[in-house]
């Protein structure tokens, strides 16, 4: 879709969310941080690559923003997810509860599947 | 769009060592000191956008205004109508730029993500890879939002740094800790606390401030004069 007829669409439409179609994953699948390091604009944190987590929900496709920080159209779009992961998984000296948990957006190039789903891949928390 | 690399709240960081005068940029207001690099690279760029006709000075000064007099209050309108409305909660849940756009806020890029205080889980929003921030909802960040303290610690060690804004959380809460690091924008809808059930929704909204939609506090009541 170009990027004009998105900003039409987010006119007559306001949504937070895009269609994603064709994503590879879904909500409550487990999935891997990509461990890599390569150079440039990446918006995933150094922090949790190589971290294990669950689809928590899909955002949408949205401009590739390791494209766009180089001034190119982030095209094509990547799916964006919403990626749940335990705390004490994150950080192993973590010092609060197990149940504490961080959430993060990951585009889907940095995801690897885990074999199996989560238990529970909702907690109760509504949206 | 986020920006990361070098960005205007660099200059907090120090470089007030030079007090000379006569160097005060016209709009940007220093107190003292020159203006910084990026001060002078963003007026020399809208002097040359006015140039040639992009925009204009009344639409950047219109545009400064509505940042200060209008965004910050949105945030605490939208909850405390969520408060009042549970099946605008309900969409405001399920989409929070929808949902505004019901009321009439247009959040132009920004796409939200509304996340709920319930007895079982709190929500604290932070971006550890620059100042991502719902501004068309909340207005410019605070300070301490921006620092690397905030940004580093409550990643690790949400419970102190709770702790440290006076609010502490048992151990059956989940602490939910929301990392905006790319295209969504987060607000917290607190819990709506005991004693305003005869709440107006503007005087709720008086409760909502900025730290709560943040999750860093919890809405007070004040006590009875």
């Amino acid at each position: 879709m170009s990027r004009a007829r998105r900003a039409r669409e987010r006119t007559a439409h306001p949504s937070t969310y895009t269609p994603a179609p064709g994503h590879r994953f879904n909500v409550g699948d487990r999935v891997t941080i990509k461990r890599a390091f390569p150079p440039g604009h990446r918006r995933t944190p150094y922090y949790i690559r190589g971290k294990e987590g669950v689809i928590e929900r899909i955002c949408g496709a949205f401009p590739n923003p390791e494209e766009l920080a180089y001034g190119f159209e982030g095209e094509p779009a990547k799916v964006l997810y919403r990626v749940r992961f335990q705390q004490r998984h994150v950080w192993p000296d973590y010092q609060g509860p197990a149940r504490d948990i961080i959430e993060m957006e990951i585009f889907e190039h940095w995801l690897a599947p885990v074999a199996g789903r989560a238990k529970s891949a909702r907690t109760t928390q509504s949206g | 769009m986020s920006a990361m690399a070098t960005t205007p709240f660099d200059s907090y960081s120090g470089s007030h060592h030079d007090h000379g005068h006569g160097h005060h940029a016209p709009v940007a207001g220093h107190e003292e000191g020159r203006p910084s690099d990026h001060e002078i690279m963003s007026r020399a760029m809208q002097e040359l956008l006015e140039a040639r006709g992009v925009v204009t000075a009344e639409e950047v000064r219109r545009r400064m205004e509505i940042f200060e007099e209008e965004f910050p209050y949105r945030g605490s309108r939208v909850v405390a109508r969520a408060w009042i409305d549970a099946p605008f909660k309900r969409r405001l849940l399920k989409d929070g730029k929808a949902a505004c756009a019901e009321m009439g806020i247009d959040l132009e890029a920004t796409r939200l993500i509304a996340v709920e205080n319930t007895p079982e889980v709190h929500n604290l929003i932070v971006c550890t890879l620059c100042s991502c921030y719902p501004r068309e909802l909340l207005g410019s960040p605070p300070t301490w939002y921006k620092s690397d303290n905030y940004r580093a610690r409550v990643v690790f060690e949400p419970r102190s740094v709770l702790k440290e804004f006076g609010t502490v959380l048992p151990d059956h809460v989940t602490v939910r800790v929301h990392d905006s690091n790319a295209d969504m924008r987060y607000v917290v809808v607190p819990m709506r606390p005991k004693r305003t059930e005869s709440w107006s929704e503007e005087r709720l909204a008086e409760i909502l401030t900025r730290d709560t939609l943040v999750g860093v506090t919890m809405p007070k009541v004040p006590r009875k004069v």
